[in-house]
């Protein structure tokens, strides 16, 4: 695991090696194990994914029954060709929504970084790989860059809401996904991590605050717009905009809030969202 | 952590602490207790009292304790499955005190061959867990490793037949913890290693004189198949 998004860059730039490869690199040192069998490993959690996609059931309800049908209904829309927003951010909304309501109903997903932000990477790259006509190999590459920005924001931060608030969650998921789409389109060490620290800007500051302390409300739609903010921060970042808040320290800016955030929003189900009339009402009815 | 840790692990919803971890401590229980289970009592504490239904931490538990990994897909049909293998069930609360994590758990367990094991165990993020008691007595490791588990006299020379045996089958020590009861009690010492111990050794362990009791858990992948 890297400490800093920089150090990454440097080695990237000096040994003419891509981002993913040496995040690879770091996996077989620590794990002891060849490239061949990380790749293997990788491969089977970009395959996870696409499985977590395929296997949406519109028919399954939460034990709360808060979650079900979202992802059925912006589909129905998107095929009626009513989508304000389009045909490809249709298709990445309506899977981030069928992802995260699978995981809300105890189905198997793949934790990216966690299990309730699991829907944001596999909505961007699938959808994106359909479009584009990428092979599964250039996908498991974009997966390790995936991994290798989510493994310095762990370093550098925190991956847990419980830490750092939802920003820790669908933040860090939609940079980590900004980052994989942004090498997808050919971009260097230094462009993906400036897609992936935009995409952190624009989430910094947001709260954990889960109704009745379940990864159901409003987490399972939250993983829309960290999917729709990662392809809009890749789109900025191979625009050639760039942060201008050099990327590590972005990822400590996004630390430091998350220490000064009231325990009420750190996924203690006290604050914001789950402190509403309505929250503590939906609480009250489930009494889990 | 690891880069898998990051992206993964394949998982069964919708909860990595509270689901996951959750059916990686009835793993881990399960190995530990080395038998199929007859009867387990069920103890949850804070948050995993709290929120635990909500996130299927009780059938995540169960789960677990059937030797299910963390992506089986049988896991929300848990309760069935027990039925079925004669696992009786039962769930209760515990206060295990300001110090305890708050996504705790006691179970009590009771094997096929009438062993016994009381194990309390905490899920502490990222489907991680902690063992923070076995039997009484405090220890503290994750099941990530193959583990040793040698309750002994508190007397001399207890320590030295456990390493040394691990030296001759060229297994390397990663951690050790020690903890007695008091001086001259009961001892346990908890070796997680790099390779896996060999069986012979472990047999042989358990014929010395002052060697009360030899638990090893073989670890469980991160608890994925």
């Amino acid at each position: 695991m890297f400490q800093s998004l920089e150090i990454i860059i440097k080695e990237s730039a000096e040994r003419g090696v891509p981002f993913w490869k040496i995040v690879q690199e770091d996996d077989c040192r620590e794990s002891n194990i060849s490239p061949e069998e990380s790749f293997e490993k990788m491969r089977r959690m970009y395959q996870a994914m696409v499985e977590s996609v395929k296997s949406y059931d519109a028919k399954l309800r939460s034990a709360s029954g808060l979650v079900g049908t979202e992802g059925a209904k912006v589909h129905k829309r998107r095929c009626d060709g009513e989508l304000l927003a389009g045909d490809l951010i249709g298709v990445i909304m309506e899977r981030a929504l069928m992802v995260a309501e699978s995981n809300a109903c105890m189905k198997r997903i793949v934790a990216a970084p966690t299990a309730g932000s699991c829907g944001v990477v596999p909505a961007v790259l699938t959808a994106v790989q359909e479009e584009k006509g990428y092979s599964e190999e250039k996908m498991v590459e974009a997966l390790y860059v995936v991994a290798g920005i989510g493994g310095v924001i762990a370093e550098r931060a925190s991956l847990a809401g419980a830490e750092g608030g939802c920003q820790a969650e669908i933040g860090s998921a939609s940079a980590m996904a900004a980052g994989g789409l942004a090498y997808l389109q050919g971009a260097d060490a230094e462009v993906i991590s400036h897609a992936a620290v935009l995409a952190l800007k624009g989430l910094l500051g947001l709260a954990c605050d889960p109704v009745a302390g379940l990864v159901e409300v409003p987490c399972v739609k939250r993983n829309v717009i960290g999917a729709v903010n990662a392809v809009t921060s890749a789109d900025m970042a191979m625009s050639g905009i760039l942060s201008k808040i050099p990327p590590d320290q972005v990822i400590d800016a996004m630390k430091s809030i998350g220490r000064n955030m009231p325990a009420e929003v750190r996924e203690t189900g006290r604050g914001g969202l789950a402190a509403t009339p309505e929250g503590i009402e939906i609480s009250k009815r489930i009494q889990m | 952590m690891n880069l898998f840790d990051i992206v993964g692990p394949v998982m069964v919803g919708p909860s990595s602490s509270h689901t996951a971890g959750a059916v990686r401590i009835g793993l881990v229980s399960r190995k530990l207790l080395g038998e199929e289970i007859k009867e387990a009592q069920i103890l949850f504490h804070g948050s995993f009292l709290a929120t635990g239904k909500g996130h299927g931490t009780d059938r995540a538990i169960v789960a677990g304790l059937l030797n299910m990994s963390v992506d089986d897909a049988r896991i929300p049909e848990s309760f069935k499955y027990a039925e079925d293998a004669g696992m009786k069930v039962t769930f209760g609360s515990i206060d295990l005190g300001e110090d305890a994590h708050p996504n705790s758990v006691r179970l009590i367990l009771t094997g096929e061959s009438e062993r016994k094991l009381e194990i309390t165990a905490s899920s502490v993020g990222g489907g991680r867990i902690m063992i923070n008691q076995l039997d009484g007595l405090t220890t503290n490791f994750s099941g990530d490793y193959p583990t040793l588990i040698v309750h002994n006299l508190d007397q001399p020379g207890h320590i030295a037949e456990v390493t040394s045996m691990l030296q001759h089958k060229s297994v390397n020590v990663a951690t050790m913890q020690l903890y007695r009861s008091h001086r001259g009690g009961s001892a346990v010492m908890v070796l997680e290693c790099d390779q896996p111990v060999p069986e012979e050794g472990i047999q042989w362990l358990k014929n010395l004189e002052g060697i009360v009791k030899v638990t090893y858990y073989s670890g469980t992948n991160g608890g994925q198949k």
